[in-house]
């Protein structure tokens, strides 16, 4: 199987107002890697996957997509924070959304790929916050992205919610190849999907610290990922002090 | 409260009170019946009387003709001026630019009496259609612009982030993003400027127009006719109420759906 692309970032300088957010910052990705970026609550972390998904481009660097510009680069499958839904379109047309060519048996597979049936006629506002999550996966799904950002997909969900999408995640994640990044400030997060942990913190943001997880994602025993959160945590306390 | 008056969207009022609106005419015209009644004045002639003259006008007089002149006159007002609104507001609400070069235009726009504008359109053009239709815009496209610009204003940045991530075009973007966020100002300046555009016209034809039910209102008061004026604005309130039952209220409904759809 074909895996996605390898992702270069360097930012020289990225402000935000008058704080400087950003300085001589290097991340690397390789081709087909999960990496989960962690940070406290508002460190710069969705900036950086606004940078890699192309929307982001007032900074002195550059982002690279295999080679090309961000902005230039296959259209990822961006998963938003808070689903970012499109609440005057149907649930199916907000799949068409984004790829108005596909028929309607292949947004009910995308649909039924994320554990949705019978939604297609539904308002997002009809469905659990569960589900409008699903749907935005599904969203990102359907442009067949060889790269995948995923910005807190999990945040403001229930314990059993949030399993189902981590296992579904994961699923997805390894059938297509995709490489991704996933932004979160739960350590849980990046034990149960990432092979690699990237935290940072401060101002200018810095990496503090570099894991890599080397059981599969996909074959973690509970004790794995338990042990996985742990190191995490422990390297985050760390960085703190 | 009367439909009409109510300052929900149709699509968001509780339907088990459409019969209130209803009922509220009914104790309108109950009232005015029942104060004709007391006072059996020449100045207040009975509703009962001033339908049967509607029914008199309409075979007998002008009321069909003068009412399709004004009709035609308003719709075409009405048309260029939300298009031309529209327009306008957009280009407002998305360029900071044209936005402080051009709203002191808007405001003075806004603000300028109906009656000067009419004034000097009937010196400049003379006592024409194309004259009152021109006083018409230019008195209602201000208040399109002004509702138009804010709901641009108004837009969720959030979506626009969503349309650049997935590489939307500008035409899809417009159609995805922006027209639906656009459509409750588009039904708030439609609504009001209904309403607006019917008087304006009218004062006009009172002013520098030989037809229209302006013009013959003026003359029902110059022989003090109380039941024309009055069978004239029953027919005038029984057109706005159509117009809101049957065109914008259901276009409202459909369009707002997504708001309030409970299936």
């Amino acid at each position: 199987m074909a895996h996605g692309p390898d992702l270069s970032l360097s930012i020289a300088r990225l402000t935000f107002g008058d704080t400087l957010l950003y300085k001589d910052f290097q991340l690397n990705v390789a081709g087909g890697e999960v990496v989960a970026l962690i940070g406290p609550s508002g460190v710069g972390k969705t900036t950086l996957l606004r940078i890699l998904a192309g929307v982001e481009m007032g900074f002195d660097g550059q982002a690279l997509v295999d080679g090309h510009p961000a902005p230039l680069a296959p259209v990822p499958g961006l998963v938003f924070q808070d689903a970012r839904l499109l609440p005057w379109l149907s649930c199916a047309d907000n799949l068409r959304a984004v790829r108005p060519d596909v028929s309607d048996a292949v947004v009910a597979q995308a649909l039924a790929a994320t554990g949705l049936v019978d939604v297609q006629e539904k308002w997002p506002r009809q469905l659990s916050g569960g589900m409008q999550r699903r749907l935005g996966l599904a969203r990102a799904l359907l442009v067949n992205p060889r790269l995948m950002l995923l910005d807190e997909p999990f945040v403001s969900l229930d314990r059993v919610v949030v399993r189902e999408l981590q296992a579904l995640v994961t699923d997805l994640i390894v059938q297509s190849g995709a490489t991704a990044v996933l932004v979160s400030h739960d350590p849980q997060d990046a034990a149960r999907l990432a092979h690699r942990v990237v935290i940072i913190a401060g101002r200018p943001v810095q990496i503090v610290a570099d894991l890599a997880l080397d059981a599969l994602p996909a074959q973690r025993s509970r004790t794995q990922i338990i042990a996985y959160e742990d190191r995490i945590e422990t390297a985050m306390v760390e960085s703190a002090s | 409260m009367s439909p009409a008056l109510d300052p929900r969207p149709a699509a968001l009022r509780p339907k088990g009170e459409a019969w209130l609106g209803w009922a509220s005419f009914l104790l309108m015209i109950g009232l005015w019946g029942g104060v004709a009644l007391a006072v059996n004045s020449r100045f207040l002639p009975a509703p009962w009387a001033v339908i049967a003259h509607i029914g008199w006008l309409t075979n007998e007089a002008h009321l069909l003709p003068d009412f399709a002149v004004t009709l035609g006159r308003a719709a075409l007002g009405f048309v260029i001026a939300m298009g031309l609104g529209t327009l306008i507001g957009i280009a407002l609400g998305r360029s900071r630019w044209v936005d402080r070069l051009f709203l002191n235009w808007v405001v003075v726009g806004m603000n300028l009496p109906a009656i000067v504008i009419a004034i000097l359109c009937f010196i400049w053009l003379g006592l024409n259609d194309k004259a009152l239709i021109l006083a018409v815009v230019l008195n209602k496209t201000p208040l399109v612009i002004t509702n138009i610009r804010q709901g641009v204003l108004s837009f969720d940045p959030a979506f626009d982030e969503f349309a650049r991530a997935y590489r939307l075009s500008r035409g899809q973007t417009f159609r995805l993003i922006h027209a639906p966020q656009l459509v409750p100002y588009l039904l708030t300046a439609a609504r009001t400027g209904l309403s607006l555009v019917w008087k304006i016209v009218l004062v006009f034809e009172v002013l520098g127009s030989d037809s229209g039910v302006g013009f013959r209102v003026s003359l029902f008061f110059q022989f003090f006719d109380l039941k024309g004026i009055l069978a004239y604005t029953l027919v005038f309130v029984a057109i706005v109420m159509v117009l809101e039952h049957v065109a914008i209220g259901p276009l409202e409904r459909r369009l707002l759906k997504w708001r309030t759809d409970q299936t």
